[in-house]
């Protein structure tokens, strides 16, 4: 079974920790990453930019126009993934727990079994 | 010997090769790498220069010599062993008895989670490659090659030997080798067609194992219940989807499309079977495929039949999907009502709550009684409970089907 788990990051959050804090994040994702490696879990992950970075793009009329995001106004913002292939969802749930986001306040981590994929597997 | 041929005679030759290396020398892991060298060899030279006589020996040769290469870490004599070389060797006397059954045994070692044990046995017992398993599941190559890898690791942890159980445990580890096999076939069945088409045919490669279990335990009851399970609903492949995919549940397939061949021989199994003196759960449920089998029209299906079934099932192995079939039955011989009151008992189960199959099968009954309006409600949240997009393609018709006058105005007056 693939379960996505997306990573819902607050940039105010994460700009308010210290290095040591923000180091301590890396380092447990590098760490979670090279267990998912090793038990054969990981399908994938990725980090996206900044959400100040994106481009929300609209048509109308069939018109395309492009406008500075992001396109949600919200605190939390998609931050990244991990695309996960393990035994059930108790498992996903429990492979959640181990990212250190979820052990911080304002941060989100999400888990939804996926429904549908195509495309190369190899990253 | 050409293609198709030679990669059967391979298929077939692997699992007996590598059981015969574990046997001799421990060593999973390795023996596992000196096979697949072989095997390579193998397809290099035999359709050039022919098939060897002994085909097995010279694999077994060929593996074991490879084997004592790696363990010795003499690479240099590798190197200079051409692959003409390796074609000269002499066939070994091996073994008759087939190690194929130890093997699998090993593979579905209690230790491993079962997607370990299964893609173990793929690769150790059904000789598919790990880029073909990890095609299988949709996970990138080296996500397959970790998972392999770390259960042949665990294996040796767990000290597992190359060894049939012993008697007081072998029932029990042979049930644990039919799971895999069910859950192997299971993922073929349920797969999505059309997505890959270089997807290997795992409900395929599923009955060719339990056809070698067969063949090693023909009087087990459980094993010919497995396997005539499996060829009845095999047989049913061309008519449960139609040409775009979507969904043909039991009662509106075309059973002229079923594969008569696959389904009289699953018949005649499911019938042996019935003669062991215990019955398991794939006797059971092989028995409820035959009787599904045995009817010309969905109309002339011995309902009350099924339902006796259903019941000595739940009683033998309870689990509420058991119910949940046997409600369907129910309703069939006593009326929508009649299963729906079996259903009531299943919402207070902590596995069931919110489950898309009891939620689709609760509005196949409310449509039943005439109850549009709930069987409406049922079809649309069973369309977002489930993980299956043909699933929910196929409850969503449904839904639109029995929609409300309510519902459909509704929607006019908002175009």
């Amino acid at each position: 079974m693939q379960f996505l788990i997306s990573l819902h990051i607050n940039p105010a959050v994460l700009d308010a920790l210290t290095d040591e804090e923000k180091a301590a994040i890396g380092d447990g994702h590098g760490r979670f990453i090279q267990a998912l490696k090793q038990s054969g879990e990981l399908v994938t992950t990725q980090a996206l930019v900044d959400p100040s970075q994106a481009a929300v793009v609209t048509v109308r009329n069939g018109q395309p126009a492009v406008t500075d995001g992001p396109f949600l106004e919200a605190k939390e913002y998609l931050g990244g993934f991990y695309l996960v292939d393990c035994e059930d969802k108790d498992r996903a749930i429990e492979l959640a727990a181990q990212i250190p986001d979820a052990a911080i306040q304002g941060l989100g981590v999400e888990v939804r079994q996926v429904m549908f994929a195509d495309g190369p597997l190899e990253a | 010997m050409t293609g198709p041929a030679l990669e059967d005679l391979m298929r077939e030759l692997t699992p007996q090769v590598l059981g015969t290396l574990v046997r001799r020398h421990g060593r999973f892991e390795d023996c596992e790498d000196a096979v697949q060298e072989a095997v390579l060899a193998a397809a290099v030279q035999w359709p050039a220069g022919g098939v060897p006589e002994n085909p097995r020996g010279w694999l077994t040769t060929v593996a074991s010599r490879r084997l004592i290469d790696q363990v010795r870490g003499d690479h240099a004599r590798r190197a200079r062993e051409s692959a003409t070389a390796v074609a000269e060797v002499a066939p070994e006397n091996v073994p008759d008895a087939d190690d194929t059954l130890v093997l699998l045994f090993l593979c579905c070692h209690p230790a491993l989670t079962a997607a370990s044990q299964t893609a173990l046995t793929l690769r150790a017992a059904g000789g598919l490659t790990t880029a073909e398993i990890a095609r299988a599941f949709l996970v990138p190559e080296a996500t397959m090659a970790a998972r392999i890898s770390r259960a042949k690791q665990r294996i040796k942890a767990a000290g597992g030997s190359f060894s049939l159980p012993g008697s007081a445990e072998l029932q029990e580890r042979l049930g644990v080798v039919l799971h895999v096999l069910y859950l192997i076939f299971n993922e073929g069945y349920t797969a999505s067609a059309g997505r890959d088409l270089h997807r290997p045919d795992l409900a395929h490669e599923a009955i060719r194992l339990a056809r070698m279990v067969h063949a090693q335990l023909p009087g087990d009851g459980e094993v010919t219940g497995l396997l005539a399970l499996m060829l009845l609903t095999h047989a049913r492949r061309e008519a449960r989807t139609t040409a775009a995919g979507d969904l043909v549940p039991l009662d509106e397939q075309d059973r002229m499309k079923w594969d008569r061949t696959m389904t009289d021989e699953g018949m005649e199994l499911a019938r042996t079977s019935l003669a062991a003196l215990a019955l398991g759960p794939y006797q059971l449920q092989a028995a409820i495929a035959a009787t599904h089998a045995d009817a010309a029209r969905a109309e002339e299906t011995n309902w009350p039949q099924v339902h006796a079934l259903y019941l000595i099932l739940e009683r033998i192995a309870p689990n509420p999907m058991v119910t949940l079939n046997r409600a369907i039955a129910l309703a069939e011989t006593e009326g929508p009502q009649a299963g729906l009151a079996l259903l009531s008992a299943l919402d207070d189960d902590q596995r069931m709550a919110g489950h898309h199959r009891l939620l689709s099968v609760r509005a196949g009954l409310l449509e039943k009684a005439g109850d549009t309006a709930g069987a409406y409600d049922h079809y649309r949240r069973a369309a977002k409970a489930t993980a299956s997009l043909a699933e929910q393609r196929y409850l969503e018709s449904r839904a639109s089907r029995v929609r409300p006058p309510a519902a459909a105005t509704d929607e006019l007056r908002s175009r």
